[in-house]
């Protein structure tokens, strides 16, 4: 085996073949595992989808939401164990890959056109 | 000292801690498997250790002299040859092959290996010198400044960093931790970075702590 097939193996032993198909622009919610001393529960993290970078194993998602009147991202790498899941609960139109310019926005004009022909 | 194996760099990733799930960078390497080429005794040549051999190559790679001694261990066309200085040579007889399963995970190593040749390279690259202003005028952008006083000495002095030669040179680095083994593919995940390109040979022994004996 070369060392690209001896790379690959490794990390397929990491990825999660269970995620959907996750699309800029998406609201989705995130199940993020938090210990809590020796308790373990998963917390959801609702938002959208303003970035993504594929990168194998290191493939993230920045998902933004307005928590409190304050703006929160948080960049999740999909494919690590805090993960616990990711759920699309809305398919998002847009026509960039990545939606930076949300960030400029507050209120109505966050809003995000919702398209059906994704599942 | 004990002994260690020789290996080849594959490149990095990164694995999740089952627990915390946190990203650990780690890079991969193919530990030998190794072959024992000859063991030196005190009797014989008035140290102990254990000479390993890497890499299996053709016959015709090698000289007659390197496969007459490679004939003594019966062992295979082998390109790579080093010495482990080590006390108790008794464990160890001609032939054995050693591989990743040297290592147990979690344990610390030292690594050692050619660092990546950088070539003639400046101030900036070699010895972290700050540059110069790029505009208003300046033209001095990657100069070194200064090298000393005037009349009094009348010279460098010795050791003074200037541009030169960089990297290609042998470093070691130390206490790394072994995060995973697979010892059928003889495969090493190893915790952080090590010297060198993808394909470079690599030295790995157990880590060698300072006043512990």
């Amino acid at each position: 085996m070369n060392a690209e097939a001896i790379i690959r193996s490794i990390e397929a032993k990491h990825i999660k073949s269970d995620l959907p198909q996750i699309y800029v622009g998406d609201s989705v919610e995130v199940g993020v595992r938090i210990k809590e001393g020796t308790k373990e529960r998963i917390q959801p993290y609702r938002g959208t989808v303003i970035a993504m970078r594929n990168g194998g194993i290191n493939e993230t998602i920045t998902v933004r939401r307005i928590f409190q009147g304050v703006g929160v991202e948080r960049v999740f790498l999909i494919h690590s164990p805090i993960v616990a899941h990711i759920k699309i609960e809305r398919r998002g139109k847009v026509r960039r890959a990545k939606l930076y310019y949300l960030r400029d926005r507050v209120g109505k004009a966050t809003r995000i056109k919702q398209r059906f022909d994704r599942s | 000292m004990s002994v260690g194996i020789l290996g080849t760099k594959l490149g990095m990733t990164q694995v999740f801690e089952p627990e915390t799930g946190k990203a650990i960078p780690v890079t991969v390497i193919q530990a030998g498997p190794c072959t024992i080429t000859q063991i030196k005794t005190k009797e014989t040549d008035g140290y102990t250790s254990v000479q390993i051999g890497y890499q299996e190559v053709k016959e015709k790679a090698l000289s007659k002299p390197e496969l007459g001694h490679l004939k003594k261990s019966s062992a295979n066309p082998l390109r790579h040859l080093k010495e482990y200085r080590t006390d108790n040579v008794g464990e160890y007889e001609l032939g054995q092959t050693l591989g990743a399963a040297l290592f147990d995970s979690g344990a610390l190593v030292d690594i050692s290996g050619d660092t990546m040749g950088r070539g003639f390279a400046g101030y900036q690259k070699r010895h972290n010198f700050k540059r110069g202003q790029m505009a208003h005028g300046s033209k001095n952008h990657r100069l070194p400044g200064s090298t000393g006083a005037g009349t009094t000495p009348g010279r460098v002095y010795p050791g003074k960093k200037m541009a030169g030669r960089y990297g290609g040179t042998k470093v070691t680095i130390r206490k790394l931790q072994v995060v995973q083994v697979d010892s059928e593919q003889n495969v090493l995940l190893i915790k952080g970075a090590v010297p060198g390109k993808p394909g470079a040979l690599l030295s790995i022994a157990p880590a060698n702590i300072v006043g512990a004996k």
